[in-house]
């Protein structure tokens, strides 16, 4: 049972992807992490040694913001736009799609109120 | 696609030379500008600028968090009000 930054990986899959399941890691750093560490993408995750095992876990540790880390800093960068009134976050304020897409119709995924179900913002 | 840092920041000509004449002399005055486009860069920084929105001068107060971001970012041009609510008809 591999145990990563506070995330248990999938251990029926391989490594490549067992690794995406971290938040801030995605296929190709995946691979990037693999690569440096001359592990085998094609491994499954069970399988892993244990040397391999501890060798990812101080790598992502050391060298990749991950997790909480990555959240927080996500969530600081848009307050830091919230406050000093630009656009963008005007458009985070309210819940609209901050990059110039049409809100006439569509941008459900921001403004919400999918299908039937009418829910007051 | 992001700009060549190889250009450096862009700032209109005409704006760059207020913002020197005002750190020259130490001064604090408002700089009325049309121009958007351009960067803030870490000397506007204390400074306020009216800028334009396409009908009126929006005052923006320049802090450190924003430089980097344009001008334009901080004056809206458009007014939106919300969309009628449906419950109501």
């Amino acid at each position: 049972m591999a145990h990563i930054a506070g995330v248990d990986l999938p251990k029926d899959k391989r490594v490549i992807i067992g690794l995406t399941y971290i938040f801030g890691i995605g296929n190709s750093k995946s691979r990037e992490i693999l690569e440096k560490l001359k592990v085998d993408e094609n491994t499954y995750v069970k399988d892993l040694n244990t040397e391999q095992e501890k060798a990812i876990r101080e790598l992502v540790q050391n060298d990749y913001m991950v997790e909480g880390e990555l959240r927080t800093k996500v969530a600081m960068d848009i307050k830091r736009l919230m406050e000093i009134g630009s656009y963008r976050g005007n458009r985070h304020k309210r819940g609209l799609p901050c990059r110039g897409q049409r809100t006439h119709t569509n941008a459900k995924t921001r403004r919400g109120r999918r299908g039937s179900s009418m829910k007051k913002r | 696609m992001a700009r060549s840092i190889k250009k450096g920041p862009f700032v209109d000509n005409h704006l760059q030379r207020k913002v020197d004449k005002l750190n020259d002399e130490n001064k604090k005055q408002v700089i009325k500008t049309w121009s958007r486009r351009s960067m803030v860069t870490p000397d506007f920084i204390g400074h306020t600028f009216a800028v334009h929105n396409g009908k009126k001068f929006v005052p923006v107060y320049i802090s450190e968090n924003m430089v980097g971001h344009k001008l334009g970012e901080f004056s809206p041009t458009r007014t939106f009000r919300g969309h009628k609510d449906k419950t109501k008809k």
